[in-house]
C-alpha cells in the first residue's frame, strides 16, 4: 500500500526477530490476528459487517436494488464491489478518487466473490430480460495495520452473508435472505527475506518485498489469486502459500461460519 | 468465466477449436524497435493479439511527489484502443486496466535495475491494438523487450503467458473463446534465469492438482516465449549493425 520511511533499527528489529520464528507482536510466522466480526450493524444497509482483523478494521455494506441487466446477461443478477481508503483510516491515505491501491483491493475481493460463485445470481432475476437485483457492495477501510486485503474479503463475505433482499420497499414480492451457496476465503502472505509469513501487520508489510492472495471455496479449491509487490516469489514458496491457504482458509472459514 | 458448456472447446482427441494441443501455444511474433521516438519499443502478435510496447526513459519522474530518492520508478500504463475489442471500448483509463498497469509495473521493477537512477522514472506503455485474451501477458512480453531495446540494464527479461482450464481441460494460453466459455484463467510471468515468479493472477476454479499441471505448463511456455524475445532482440541489434556499415 503506501510508502512511509521505516528506521533501520526497526526493520532489522523485525527481520532479526523473524529469523527465530518470532513476529514483532509475538505470533508465529503463520498466526493470524484475532478476528472479530459484527453484522448487520447498519440498519439503513441491506447487509451490512464490521469486521476487526487484529488492530486493521474494516466496514463493508451491501445495496441491494432493482435494475436493468446486462444484454448479455438477461436473466443474472449484477454483483459490483468497490472499495475506498478513506483518510480517515491513515495518513498516508489521501481523499478523493480511489487509487490504484483501493481498486486492486476491491478487484481482489470482487474476483474472490464472483468467480466462487458466492451469490447464486441467477436466482436475482426478477423479471427475465427485464428487470433483476443488482447487489452493490462498498468497503471502507476504518482503521488500517495491515492486510486490508484478507480483512476486506471477510467483511464482505459477512455483508453478503447476513443481506436481505428488499423485495417488500419495492413491491417485488416478500423480503427473503439473499442466496449464499459458499464461503471464499482469502489468505495473504507476504515474503520479507526469504520468510513467508501470513497476515501482515502495517510494518511487515512495509519492508515485505511480494504478497500473495490466495483464495479458496469451501472444498479448498482455488478461486483467486494476486500476486503484489515489486519481489518475486519462487515455485516452492508458491506451494508453501497454497497450503497454507487451503488449512488457515477453513480454519477462518470454522470462525465466521 | 461463466463456465457455459453449450460450446465444445476440447474434441474427444484433446484437440481445440483452433486446432492446437492442449500445450501448445499460439504462434507468437516479436519485433523489437519498431517506433521512432520511443527509447525503446517492440511489437508483439500472440495468435490475435497485437500489442505495442513503448518506453521512454530514463527520465525525470512525474508526479514529483512519485520520486523516489534511492532508486527510479517503473510507471506502466496499459491502455485499450477502442477498436481493440468487438464491441467499442469507452477510451481512457478503467479499473481493469489500472489494476494492470499496477501489477505490470511491478513485475518489471523486479528486473529493471532501478538502483542505478535515483529520482528516475521509466515509462512503459503498453497499447492493446486487437485483443484476443491474454493482452496482459502479451504486453507484459512486449515491455521487457521494449525495456531491452532502450537499453535499460535488467536482470534479465521476462516473459509471460497464461494457462487455465476450459471443458475440464487444462489449457496452455487461452484464446478468446476458451477464456469466455473457459473455467480458470491463470496469467503469469517469471525470471527465466531463476524461474522466479514476478506476476501471477488467478480467477475461476481449479484444484492443486489442475493448478500445479498449469504452472507446470505456463513456467515452460515461459521459457519458449523467452527464446523468441531474444531473438527478436538479436535481429534489431544486428539490423542496426547493418545500418551503422552503410
Amino acid at each position: 500500500m503506501s510508502s512511509e520511511i521505516m528506521s533501520e533499527i526497526k526493520r532489522d528489529h523485525i527481520v532479526n526477530l523473524l529469523k527465530t520464528g518470532v513476529r514483532e507482536d509475538g505470533r508465529g510466522l503463520t498466526d493470524i490476528r484475532k478476528i472479530k466480526v459484527e453484522t448487520n450493524c447498519i440498519e439503513s444497509a441491506d447487509g451490512s459487517a464490521r469486521v476487526k482483523l487484529g488492530k486493521t478494521e474494516v466496514i463493508a455494506g451491501v445495496k441491494i436494488i432493482p435494475g436493468t441487466p446486462f444484454a448479455d446477461t438477461p436473466n443474472i443478477g449484477v454483483l459490483t464491489t468497490g472499495a475506498e481508503l478513506i483518510p480517515m483510516a491513515h495518513p498516508s491515505f489521501e481523499s478523493g478518487p480511489p487509487g490504484e491501491d483501493a481498486i486492486e483491493l476491491a478487484r481482489v475481493v470482487d474476483r474472490g466473490i464472483r468467480e466462487s460463485g458466492m451469490v447464486d445470481v441467477e436466482a436475482l432475476c426478477i423479471t427475465p430480460g427485464e428487470e433483476v437485483w443488482m447487489c452493490f457492495v462498498d468497503i471502507y477501510a476504518l482503521d488500517y495495520d495491515g492486510n486490508l486485503f484478507d480483512a476486506a474479503n471477510l467483511a464482505t463475505v459477512c455483508a453478503l452473508k447476513s443481506a436481505t433482499i428488499p423485495g417488500e420497499q419495492y413491491g417485488k414480492g416478500e423480503n427473503k435472505p439473499l442466496p449464499i451457496t459458499c464461503l471464499p476465503i482469502s489468505v495473504t502472505e507476504v515474503k520479507i527475506g526469504n520468510d513467508l509469513i501470513v497476515d501482515p501487520n502495517y510494518d511487515e508489510e512495509q519492508i515485505s518485498s511480494a504478497r500473495l492472495t490466495v483464495t479458496t471455496d469451501d472444498n479448498g479449491n482455488f478461486r483467486a489469486m494476486q500476486k503484489g509487490g515489486c519481489g518475486s516469489i519462487t515455485l516452492e514458496e508458491l506451494g508453501i502459500c497454497l497450503d497454507r491457504a487451503v488449512e488457515i482458509g477453513a480454519e477462518i472459514r470454522k470462525i465466521i461460519g | 468465466m461463466s463456465g457455459h458448456t453449450d460450446m465444445v472447446l476440447v474434441d474427444e482427441n484433446g484437440m481445440r477449436i483452433d486446432g492446437r494441443t492442449a500445450e501448445e501455444h499460439r504462434p507468437i511474433k516479436i519485433e523489437a524497435g519498431v517506433l521512432n521516438n520511443a527509447d525503446g519499443s517492440a511489437y508483439v502478435e500472440i495468435g490475435k493479439n497485437k500489442v505495442l510496447a513503448a518506453v521512454y526513459g530514463p527520465r525525470e519522474c512525474h508526479p514529483r511527489h512519485l520520486q523516489n530518492p534511492t532508486k527510479a520508478i517503473v510507471q506502466c500504463k496499459y491502455n485499450m484502443q477502442a477498436f481493440s475489442v468487438s464491441d467499442r471500448k469507452r477510451p481512457g483509463p478503467d479499473r481493469r486496466s489500472i489494476e494492470i498497469s499496477k501489477i505490470i509495473s511491478e513485475a518489471l521493477e523486479k528486473v529493471v535495475l532501478t538502483e542505478l537512477y535515483p529520482r528516475a522514472s521509466i515509462d512503459v506503455y503498453i497499447e492493446i491494438l486487437q485483443a484476443n485474451a491474454g493482452t496482459r501477458c502479451a504486453g507484459l512480453t512486449a515491455a521487457s523487450v521494449a525495456l531491452a531495446d532502450a537499453g535499460i540494464p535488467m536482470r534479465d527479461i521476462v516473459p509471460a503467458i497464461a494457462a487455465g482450464k476450459a471443458d475440464g481441460h487444462v489449457l496452455l494460453d487461452l484464446n478468446k473463446e476458451e477464456d469466455n466459455y473457459g473455467q480458470a484463467d491463470v496469467p503469469i510471468a517469471i525470471v527465466p534465469s531463476t524461474d522466479e515468479i514476478v506476476l501471477l493472477q488467478m480467477d475461476g476454479n481449479m484444484t492443486r492438482e489442475e493448478f500445479d499441471h498449469a504452472i507446470d505448463l505456463a513456467v515452460n511456455a515461459c521459457h519458449e516465449v523467452y527464446d523468441i524475445q531474444k531473438d527478436a532482440l538479436k535481429r534489431r541489434y544486428s539490423k542496426s549493425n547493418q545500418e551503422v556499415s552503410e
